[in-house]
């Protein structure tokens, strides 16, 4: 609570109790008009100064203006009907300012809630300078420039590792709380918690670049980017305090006016004022203008927590509408690593096949030797290896321990004349032949993520109308991929500008309201995102080209975010449907009931105050996504 | 030009004129009024010293709002 909210909760229980003590002190005549109207000059003072300043800047209609009209004609009112009952007018005016009071403090709250939530700002970096650590602003600290980073710190600066390990905390980031670790010689990102040793980083960008610089500021802008509701409430707020404040006008002076001249009876004009009055009193906008940039706020800071940053309003709202869902497919669906998969026909073990391979292309930069490797597991001894000879196309072929070992597709097989099997799984087949005789093959390929086929299951249940691939991979590969899946097309074999000329077509094919999202792996995906609805990029931790072009990012790799980003959305435009219709729906009801003489201005206080308060704890309902 | 200013207001309505109002302002030419982080976004037009125009537009803010801060 700041200082302007202490002494407005000060003021607003100063009012409240005097207004319950004269309850019980029976005053009458001028001094209860003058005990009345101190209390309403405590609670409402300033709104009465706002009200003044308003109409010397020719600016009427707003909130102030129609306070004041409402409790000051409350207050003639009771004066002229010498009816004595000033409650009325000090209640309007008491519990506006409750309201506002709730609408500052919770703003606030939620405000501060978020930032919390986003709290990755490094606020310091640690520089060694005549063997004692300084801390210094990172903003200061230049590229190339060395960093400690202690247990327990965040990591202010993207860089690389000169020495130590550690494990690090990337929840702050992914929303996951899977631990990294990290050796010498590794890329390290800004705003990870160091959690185990102390880390000596060279830095290789300046903060203003590093991740953790790029993610807050997307986060903080996305609310600028003002979604279609967002600019709906605002132009019909315009209009709306207008056009009941002249409602107002005209039911305070027609009924009476025509009971007067049509009816020929006695014009009651306290009542119809009294009615206009309760006009005033909803006229205000501000549960709607409140509580939609809150709800978007909420939903965006709420995703941002669990690993997925949503660039503004207008793709939170974009997002929510998806029914296309088109996906890249290494990367995205794949790992995009190259894995053996399967050893087949072999009748020595598979580990030995595999040692056998691996020493046969050990010296070969090919990513099939890595993952030969990989899949061995062990230090390969390399001395074991002589005569290595690379049939260019086709394979290796080595002499190990005095044995030789051909390893390579079916051409090679063919050109030593050896007898080889076919293999049914798709991938890339390693054919092993030792001294000419066949052992067996082993299997390679990108294998697809852990939880590709949840989401597209999950995204299916959530009804998006069509899942597709597209890759420039080979057909076969691609089809298999997407059956294992349950994707329900597959386009292969194109070039990044047939996947932009794929994108167009789908677009053109679907209607206005219904969104294609495009979900890449960021690296030359960027013509695609951009071209998409929607474009999603994953794994964008340290992949700068993706924050740029996307215009949703996950944090980490796992294809599950996808579905769980549109879930988030749904619910937080969900909430701010719900929000926009009970505002405008007790607003009407209220001013319909109001004009009839039904609701008096008790309700239309509830109708201004009661459902802003209700609105905005529907908005903060929006922040609680993780178990979507 | 583009620039971001730290503003201070209390009820999202006056934002919104506020928004309005900046808009209107010479030497604008668009703004966006984040209530939420409560920043006020500028775009200036070609050639107009950014201090001058928001002198303008903290004037003209001031008559919507006259609770509003803007800090340039």
């Amino acid at each position: 609570m700041n200082k302007k909210q202490k002494k407005m909760l000060i003021r607003i229980i100063i009012a409240f109790a005097m207004t319950i003590a004269l309850q019980f002190i029976s005053v009458t005549g001028g001094l209860q008009l003058i005990l009345y109207l101190t209390v309403y000059l405590i609670i409402g003072y300033d709104i009465l100064k706002k009200a003044g300043i308003g109409i010397l800047n020719r600016r009427v209609f707003d909130e102030n203006f129609l306070m004041t009209i409402a409790t000051v004609g409350a207050f003639a009112l009771a004066i002229y009907s010498k009816s004595g009952d000033y409650n009325e007018a000090i209640a309007v005016m008491l519990f506006y300012q409750i309201g506002e009071f709730f609408q500052s403090y919770a703003v606030r709250k939620s405000r501060k809630n978020i930032s919390e939530l986003m709290d990755i700002r490094p606020d310091y970096a640690n520089i060694e300078r005549d063997g004692k650590l300084e801390k210094v602003d990172p903003d200061e600290v230049s590229v190339d420039s060395v960093i400690v980073v202690q247990p327990g710190e965040k990591v202010p600066i993207d860089g690389v590792v000169l020495d130590g390990t550690s494990t690090l905390n990337t929840s702050a980031l992914t929303g996951e709380s899977l631990p990294r670790d990290v050796n010498q010689g590794d890329e390290i990102i800004s705003g990870c918690i160091n959690m185990t040793g102390v880390l000596k980083i060279r830095t290789t960008k300046e903060f203003g670049e590093s991740t953790v610089s790029k993610i807050l500021e997307l986060v903080e802008n996305s609310s600028s980017r003002k979604a279609r509701t967002e600019n709906f409430i605002s132009k019909f707020a315009r209009v709306y305090t207008p056009a009941v404040c002249y409602g107002a006008l005209a039911l305070a002076i027609l009924p009476p006016l025509a009971q007067f001249i049509f009816l020929e009876q006695t014009a009651q004009w306290s009542v119809w004022i009294y009615r206009a009055l309760t006009f005033l009193v909803i006229s205000c906008p501000c549960a709607l203008v409140i509580s939609i940039p809150l709800s978007f706020f909420a939903g965006i800071g709420g995703a941002s927590k669990e690993g997925v940053l949503i660039k503004g309003s207008n793709y939170m709202e974009a997002l929510s509408q998806a029914k296309y869902v088109v996906f890249d497919k290494t990367g995205t669906l794949t790992q995009g690593v190259f894995e053996v998969t399967a050893i087949h026909h072999n009748e020595m073990e598979d580990t030995e096949l595999l040692e056998y391979a691996a020493l046969a292309e050990c010296f070969s930069s090919h990513p099939i030797s890595k993952s030969l490797q990989n899949a061995y597991g062990k230090e390969l001894d390399i001395s074991r290896v002589t005569n290595i000879q690379e049939v260019s196309g086709q394979g290796m072929i080595a002499r190990v321990d005095g044995k030789e070992v051909a390893a390579g597709n079916s051409k090679l097989m063919k050109e030593l004349n050896v007898t080889y099997q076919d293999c049914h799984k798709v991938g890339t087949i390693i054919h092993v032949a030792i001294d000419r005789k066949y052992e067996g093959h082993i299997v390679i390929s990108d294998i697809v993520k852990p939880h590709s086929k949840e989401v597209i299951s999950e995204l299916k249940k959530i009804g998006i109308k069509k899942s597709v691939i597209l890759t420039g991979d080979s057909r076969c590969v691609a089809d298999q991929v997407a059956k294992t899946l349950g994707i329900d097309e597959v386009y292969s074999e194109l070039l990044p500008a047939d996947k932009v000329l794929k994108v167009e077509e789908l677009l053109s094919k679907k209607s206005e309201r219904e969104k294609l999202v495009f979900v890449g792996d960021g690296i030359n995906d960027a013509p695609v995102l951009t071209r998409a609805d929607i474009g999603i990029a994953m794994g964008a931790m340290g992949a700068d080209a993706a924050i740029e072009a996307a215009d949703v990012v996950l944090m980490d790799d796992d294809p599950l975010k996808i579905s769980k980003a549109i879930k988030i959305s749904r619910k937080c435009l969900g909430i701010v449907y719900q929000n926009i219709v009970f505002a405008l729906v007790i607003k009407f009801a209220c001013l319909v009931l109001g004009a009839v003489g039904i609701a008096n201005m008790w309700a239309a206080i509830f109708a201004d105050v009661g459902v802003m308060v209700l609105a905005i704890l529907n908005a903060m309902r929006a922040l609680r996504v993780h178990s979507l | 030009m583009k620039k971001t200013y730290k503003i201070e207001v209390d009820c999202a309505n006056c934002a919104n004129l506020m928004e309005e109002t900046t808009r209107k302002t010479a030497g604008v030419a668009d703004a966006t009024v984040n209530f939420m982080t409560q920043k006020m976004i500028v775009e200036f037009e070609e050639g107009k010293e950014p201090k001058e125009v928001m002198k303008a537009v903290f004037k003209a803010c001031r008559k919507v709002e006259p609770d509003c801060e803007i800090e340039f």
